[in-house]
């Protein structure tokens, strides 16, 4: 392990190429994200912040902040930075080392718990094969809820990169392990 | 692209097809009416989410939505969505993977598994940039049969439509003007809002995180839009519909008011414009109703 922003770029630079993320370094505390975050103007979220954060290599409280995950990456902030500083992938890419050491909630967990069961964030049910029905559509769309062994090839890429290891996912349940306790970690 | 393109694998993803059918039955009948055909992609998943598993494990995100790039492959088809979230992660795996080989191969390697393989050989569109480009709007116009005169239209674009630009390739996404064309070919006018580019609030996992709060940036939005004099919200994507129609229901129960300011996908409001009925768009079956002035 090395310094955040190392991490960082070897991190996220195995998929969006090393210099994407080593703009982090051109920031220059302008501010313009922060002025422009349709979060910051509802929360404790200030991107500036997180972005020295991150370049100060506090990476504890990084992890620890609630607002990490207030941003709604709607890229304003990405689009307007005079630096070019590719902050959106910059706060995915820390939210995955976040969530790799465990800080990742219940409702975020369950998504990935719906689409290891249906490949489905948003799965279908019976009330919503209606409405279908009612527009004149198939009641079940063709997709891996319906097919079991397309499915599988969705629940075989989790086992590989170990999304379901990292969600804590209980095979034999098919649920979050633990969730009968109350569902805490 | 080219204009003898006339088919195109429907990108369905989770949404559209399991919340809301009528945005599905919306844009399958209006390209059917300029004679393009939409193929189902047999087998395909959750796109996934880009702000959401982009968010928690890239590395998972990325084979995922390669091997829903790859049933288009299979059908030699281009593909089109109805939702920006899975137009973000299909466009944006197709884009990473066409310009990393390393991640191609990387990737490759998961998806031989099952016998898949990315060979770089779609293309993903937004089926409202079919409706701009391909079909066009001097042919639009001909289909109005009920003009949206005296209709003002709230253009909300959502957040993963126009940006990042550089994948997306629409040009500026602080001037945007293709909802805007759509909605003035049916003679609607267009007002400027003060939250007109402003996100819906639901991206990136923000209304798992904190739902109340994510429904607050929606409120601020949905004001300025009715300040401003406007009769209803117009969208590309099927999260945003999400937020925007049934969070109305969650923001009466967090603020005791329900706006019932009505959402339509612009499929469905072009529809309307076309003759069709709220029944076969699904819009007699959401949260937000529609007023008569939508529906004559």
């Amino acid at each position: 392990m090395g310094t955040l922003y190392e991490d960082l770029v070897d991190y996220g630079g195995e998929v969006f190429g090393k210099e994407h993320i080593e703009t982090l370094r051109d920031c220059v505390q302008c501010g313009k994200c922060t002025g422009g975050c349709p979060s910051g103007r509802n929360t404790a979220f200030r991107t500036r912040k997180l972005m020295q954060m991150a370049l100060v290599d506090l990476r504890e409280e990084i992890f620890n902040a609630p607002e990490l995950w207030f941003c709604s990456t709607c890229y304003t902030c990405y689009e307007r930075c005079p630096k070019g500083v590719k902050v959106t992938d910059i706060i995915r890419t820390i939210r995955n080392l976040a969530a790799k050491e465990g800080h990742m909630s219940v409702p975020h967990r369950m998504i990935g718990v719906y689409v290891l069961k249906t490949g489905h964030a948003v799965p279908i049910g019976p009330d919503q094969m209606k409405l279908r029905e009612a527009v004149g559509l198939d009641s079940q769309p063709p997709t891996t809820q319906k097919y079991k062994e397309q499915l599988e090839q969705v629940q075989t890429i989790f086992r590989t990169t170990g999304y379901d290891a990292m969600i804590d996912f209980d095979w034999d349940e098919m649920n979050l392990s633990g969730m009968k306790k109350g569902g805490k970690k | 692209m080219t204009d003898e393109t006339k088919e195109y694998a429907y990108f369905l993803g989770c949404i559209t097809p399991n919340r809301y059918p009528g945005i599905e039955a919306a844009t399958k009948k209006i390209l059917k009416e300029f004679g393009i055909g939409t193929k189902e992609m047999v087998g395909a998943s959750c796109c996934p989410a880009p702000g959401v598993f982009g968010s928690f494990d890239m590395h998972t995100w990325l084979p995922v939505a390669a091997r829903n790039l790859t049933i288009a492959e299979e059908l030699g088809l281009e593909i089109v969505v109805t939702c920006n979230g899975c137009y973000g992660s299909l466009q944006e795996a197709d884009h990473l993977l066409k310009e990393h080989p390393k991640l191609r191969e990387k990737t490759n390697a998961i998806l031989g598994k099952f016998g898949r393989e990315f060979k770089g050989t779609t293309k993903v569109n937004h089926s409202i940039v079919v409706l701009h480009d391909v079909i066009g709007l001097e042919r639009l116009k001909e289909k109005i049969t009920k003009p949206m005169d005296d209709v003002n239209v709230a253009v909300h674009y959502g957040c993963h439509f126009l940006k990042p630009r550089e994948v997306r390739g629409h040009g500026s996404s602080e001037q945007p003007y293709i909802l805007e064309d759509l909605m003035q070919a049916t003679g609607a006018k267009t007002p400027e809002y003060k939250d007109k580019l402003m996100c819906c609030g639901a991206g990136g996992g923000n209304r798992t995180a904190d739902s109340v709060q994510s429904l607050e940036w929606m409120r601020q939005k949905l004001v300025s839009a009715i300040e401003a004099g406007c009769d209803c919200m117009v969208h590309p994507c099927a999260f945003c519909h999400l937020q925007l129609d049934r969070g109305q229901t969650e923001m009466e129960q967090a603020y005791g008011v329900f706006f019932n300011f009505p959402i339509l996908f612009a499929t469905q409001f072009l529809g309307l414009a076309m003759g069709m009925s709220k029944e076969e768009l699904g819009l007699d079956k959401q949260t937000t109703t529609m007023p008569e002035k939508l529906l004559k």
